[in-house]
């Protein structure tokens, strides 16, 4: 019931962008969603959409995969659209009642719905071709300038790496339980909001008393080990700035240039 | 009577990288009243195909009969004839005490046939019935929280939160992993008399051949996702070859007979437990 789920849906690969350290990932991944708010007119958004396409298929993931990340959110982008077609004046095209649609609300709901999109695909290119463990390291990294400031960052980045780590194996468990419950003809799927609700309880019981026992298991374990946070640690995959890193951050500076470029003309 | 499957694929995350068949094609019948093991090694499908027995995973192809009710009902009134069908199939999973969640013993057994929409007074006779069976005194137990007990004490009551539907048939998943040899022998005791004495249908998953040799009469072996040999117990542990292929080991007591018979003494080297190996030892030597 719960096996379909994919956790940071990470797609493993071999691909440019699977290679890629972290780090510039985030970072040029950071810029580049910037760009896309900065830079709002339809030719940007029609090469941006262009070079998305082209990271997609660069990094080998099924196009089928990455268009289904935007599911969830396509209510909202659809409404999103909606509100724009009425809410821009201007030259009248159609006309519901009070409601006028203009063309400067299509093109600005167009846009707009463009731009979250752009958001949302390039976001999840980065969490498809990253593994969560890289995704925090990486975090970790960018975070360490704020230690001065009294950011915990290793501790947060590890705080991560555990909840991650145990997602799955939260939720086998909670498919387990939902299943012994299911079999002692407990029904998750009809009946009231309330009524499911109180259904919940033979899953939540047993699964919050694994979780603790589990959490209190590996505080044991991590001590057994003599962890002791952050300080002096150091790490089995050292993470290194590659001459891939360096070609995909230049390519990106001159792409950025261009763009800038043209957007001002 | 019977539990069927026909040519049941399970294929655990379809299209995606992680696609894995779990279950190649597997035909298998148990009939009711018989006790049937099913080994093999860890990732060979055993839980996998025990989780069908009563529809909690449904197969990506073929199709499950329980008593020649497939548990897919297609329109209204098949679902609610599946529905009643997955009820004469009780399921013990692994390390079954973690589905506990009730602040009394009692409570907790009660689920199930509270679920199954019995009246109060039904249901409290349920209760008493499944505690003795599994061995806990109803009276002491009843309304202990199922947190204050022992390991083993906690699996009695989750076996007996299934025994309280009243299932046909009982599906038990590695019940005695983990537990402490005497948690162990008494728990082994416990599904004997649950078969000898209540005729309880069982399928039995388990690692131990001696359990296996002792307790059942029929053997399903799993190997990588199909159903590699099916037969007696003692089929299938002669089997020398057999086994070996399947990474799985005879009973200790039919290896020590085996070893005998290689250095020169005439026993039977095809017994399967302990008593069978002690009645050849007395006869070789003439000892009553």
């Amino acid at each position: 019931m719960l096996n379909n789920i994919m956790i940071g849906q990470y797609f493993p690969g071999d691909s440019f962008l699977h290679r890629m350290d972290a780090r510039v990932k985030i970072l040029l991944l950071l810029i580049l969603l910037i760009e896309v708010f900065a830079f709002t007119s339809a030719p940007v958004y029609l090469i941006m959409t262009v070079l998305t396409f082209l990271m997609i298929m660069i990094s080998k993931v099924p196009m089928r995969m990455v268009l289904r990340s935007l599911k969830p959110l396509w209510w909202i982008i659809l409404f999103t659209f909606v509100l724009h077609l009425f809410s821009h004046p201007g030259r009248e095209l159609y006309r519901i009642w009070q409601f006028v649609i203009t063309q400067e609300g299509v093109e600005q709901g167009a846009l707009i719905s463009v731009r979250l999109m752009l958001l949302i695909i390039l976001s999840t290119l980065l969490t498809f071709t990253t593994s969560p463990l890289k995704l925090t390291d990486a975090l970790e990294s960018l975070l360490s300038p704020f230690k001065r400031l009294g950011l915990p960052a290793h501790e947060l980045a590890m705080m991560m790496t555990i909840a991650l780590r145990f997602i799955p194996t939260l939720i086998s468990e909670t498919d387990k339980i939902m299943k012994a419950q299911q079999s002692r003809g407990a029904d998750f799927v009809t009946g009231s909001i309330m009524s499911r609700l109180k259904n919940m309880v033979p899953i939540l019981v047993p699964l919050f008393l694994s979780a603790f026992r589990r959490a209190d298991d590996l505080a044991l374990a991590m001590e057994a080990r003599c962890y002791r946070g952050g300080e002096g640690r150091t790490r089995m995959k050292e993470m290194k700035l590659g001459r891939l890193d360096y070609v995909a951050i230049g390519v990106f500076a001159l792409f950025s240039a261009g763009l800038g470029v043209s957007y001002a003309l | 009577m019977s539990i069927e499957l026909k040519d049941v694929t399970y294929v655990y995350m379809p299209k995606t990288p992680y696609e894995r068949v779990a279950l190649d094609k597997v035909n298998l019948t148990i009939e009711e009243g018989s006790f049937t093991a099913i080994a093999g090694h860890t990732g060979s499908g055993k839980s996998t195909l025990v989780q069908h027995l009563n529809g909690l995973l449904v197969p990506s192809a073929g199709e499950v009969l329980v008593d020649g009710v497939n548990l897919l009902g297609k329109d209204k009134a098949a679902k609610i004839k599946a529905w009643h069908a997955r009820q004469q199939v009780g399921m013990v999973f692994q390390y079954a005490e973690t589905q506990l969640f009730e602040e009394t013993v009692e409570k907790d057994i009660a689920f199930g046939p509270q679920n199954q929409g019995l009246d109060e007074a039904e249901v409290q006779e349920r209760v008493r019935e499944a505690m003795e069976l599994v061995g806990l005194s109803y009276k002491d137990y009843k309304d202990v929280s199922p947190f204050a007990l022992s390991g083993g004490q906690m699996r009695r009551v989750a076996i007996a939160g299934v025994l309280a539907m009243r299932p046909k048939y009982l599906v038990l998943d590695e019940p005695a992993a983990g537990l402490d040899p005497r948690g162990r022998e008494e728990l082994m005791s416990t599904i004997q008399k649950l078969h000898k004495k209540w005729n309880l249908t069982i399928v039995f998953v388990s690692h131990s051949m001696e359990d296996i040799a002792r307790l059942a009469d029929n053997l399903l072996v799993m190997q990588a996702g199909k159903l590699r040999a099916a037969g007696t117990t003692a089929e299938i542990f002669a089997d020398a070859q057999l086994l070996q292929e399947t990474g799985l080991e005879p009973p200790q007591i039919m290896q020590i007979m085996q070893r005998l018979q290689k250095a020169g003494l005439p026993v039977d080297s095809s017994a399967i437990t302990p008593e069978a190996g002690l009645q050849s030892l007395r006869e070789v030597f003439h000892v009553k």
